[in-house]
């Protein structure tokens, strides 16, 4: 059952350390914000593969929005 | 004196040098972002010219725009504020070779005060005492074991280019060195492009004490007392305050006269601190020296009658410093409290949006240093600091009450803010009974 990941909070696309295919387990960082000089990883709620990732680097996101897609 | 000073920054900062330029009848020039055009230190300036984008690197750090809006502006003098280009010593030099005047200290001592490892070298030869540990980049892992053996455990793995925390390492025991070793220059080499360490013994529980120290171009430095800045979040300062309380006598003498000594060895000039962790036997290392006038000047000010920028301005000019060290007394305590816009129910989670609501405490002994108003943007692009509430009293409970009293009467809404760790802190035991150190956050001293 595939899971969107959503932003937490509102800020700029600094890092993408995955990439579709990438298996990560919960809690790693699908990617990394930066909001206000702080980098904030989106975290994998469960462990699976990344079907998606929804977003660029230096991409402005708000809170809610669909960042990365899980298998 | 000059005529026009631009200021390449932003926020309440931008605000504060724009009011020293107004009592000193100078013309002033705001510098701002795309994003910041409907900001209030833009209105607060004679002149206001854009410089790029909403991101820093294209805007405030963007040293050629701001170098070109200050021909253009033909400011004589450009003031840095903290942050952003403020410790930037190549910019420093550019500034010069402009025939402006950058009002802070010469790009020389930037530059050595900005390489942590040949500041470390250099205070330590003026007779300042430093944390022991390595003079020089660690070559390997054997390299850094021969030293933490030396010198015992706990040590701290630092950046040779190190700042904000980014890529310190606490390393417990002899077994996970070589693990730390590899993690702290990886981290290194992503944030600064060189992943060189240094190795230095790790105190437990240090307070962070600071001593604000003023030269002027004819050599004459002194101090302006101390500052304790031991509350704080992944080092970054929330609370600050002088006098330091509890603080020995004799730790303070050794402090101030160290901080007048290292910034003399490297001639220095104009506003810096210089910082030290101080142990719980009372004895003293040198951290670091910030080369700029720092965010809790306010705090020095408020005890000592004295003006910093004013100062700075003066200094800048080539004017001799217009007080002795006797003149400059602590006359009272005043502590500062930073309002960021974070989340402090939510591990301090940046909490960007619009200021909906603003109501400022004001009052016998309040001082307030604000970058917003009603209806101010707070982007995401930029540091979260949204005002400075600082508090003076005849005596440090006189402060305390009436920063709790302020901070209560402060509100702010359509962004979250620290004010509810705020009162948190001033309501505890801890600090009332000037008990701190640099863990106790981590260690969840003030969680309600």
């Amino acid at each position: 059952m595939p899971e969107e990941i959503k932003a937490h909070i509102t800020g700029v696309v600094f890092q993408i350390p995955t990439k579709p295919g990438d298996r990560v387990a919960a809690g790693d960082a699908v990617i990394v914000l930066e909001s206000m000089k702080m980098e904030i990883p989106v975290e994998a709620p469960r462990a699976g593969a990344v079907k998606e990732i929804r977003v660029q680097e230096g991409q402005t996101v708000q809170e809610g929005d669909v960042v990365a897609v899980l298998e | 004196m000059f005529g026009t000073v631009l200021v390449a920054n932003r926020g309440e900062i931008a605000r504060r040098v724009f009011r020293a330029c107004r009592a000193l009848g100078l013309r002033t020039v705001a510098v701002y972002s795309e994003a910041d055009r409907g900001a209030v230190h833009v209105r607060d300036a004679d002149r206001a010219i854009e410089v790029g984008g909403a991101p820093a690197r294209e805007s405030y750090l963007n040293a050629e725009r701001i170098l070109e809006a200050a021909r253009q502006a033909r400011a004589d003098a450009i003031h840095p504020g903290y942050g952003f280009l403020s410790e930037s010593w190549r910019f420093a030099e550019a500034v010069r070779r402009a025939g402006i005047v950058f009002i802070g200290p010469g790009p020389e001592a930037i530059r050595k005060m900005g390489d942590k490892i040949e500041a470390r070298r250099l205070m330590s030869a003026a007779g300042v005492s430093v944390l022991p540990g390595s003079f020089d980049p660690v070559a390997d892992v054997a390299a850094a074991e021969a030293i933490a053996r030396e010198i015992g455990y706990p040590v701290i793995l630092k950046a040779a280019a190190g700042g904000g925390g980014i890529g310190m390492a606490r390393v417990a025991k002899p077994g996970d060195l070589a693990a730390a070793f590899a993690a702290a220059t990886r981290r290194s080499q992503a944030a600064f492009g060189m992943g060189e360490l240094y190795v230095e013994r790790y105190l437990e529980r240090p307070r962070h004490v600071e001593v604000q120290v003023f030269g002027d171009r004819v050599g004459s430095v002194v101090h302006m007392h101390e500052r304790e800045c031991s509350i704080q979040r992944r080092h970054q300062k929330l609370v600050e305050e002088s006098p330091a309380p509890g603080l020995a006598p004799a730790t303070k003498t050794g402090l101030t006269a160290a901080a007048v000594a290292g910034a003399r060895a490297i001639g220095y000039t104009n506003a810096g601190t210089m910082e030290f962790l101080v142990d719980e036997g009372g004895g003293f290392y040198f951290l670091e020296m910030n080369a700029r006038l720092q965010v809790e000047h306010p705090v020095t000010e408020e005890v000592t009658g004295l003006d910093l920028v004013v100062a700075q301005l003066r200094a800048a000019a080539g004017e001799p410093l217009p007080w002795g060290q006797s003149e400059i007394v602590q006359r009272r305590a005043a502590i500062e409290c930073r309002v960021y816009a974070e989340d402090p129910s939510k591990g301090f989670l940046p909490s960007p949006g619009t200021v909906q609501r603003l109501e400022l405490p004001s009052g016998e002994g309040i001082r307030i240093e604000s970058g917003v108003e009603p209806g101010s943007t707070v982007s995401v692009h930029y540091d979260p600091l949204l005002l400075k509430l600082i508090a003076h009293g005849a005596t440090r409970d006189q402060a305390i009450e009436r920063l709790a009293d302020a901070l209560d009467r402060c509100v702010i809404e359509g962004v979250r803010t620290t004010i509810p760790f705020l009162r948190g802190v001033v309501a505890s035991s801890e600090f009332r009974q000037g008990r701190v150190h640099t863990q106790m956050l981590e260690q969840g001293a003030f969680n309600a």
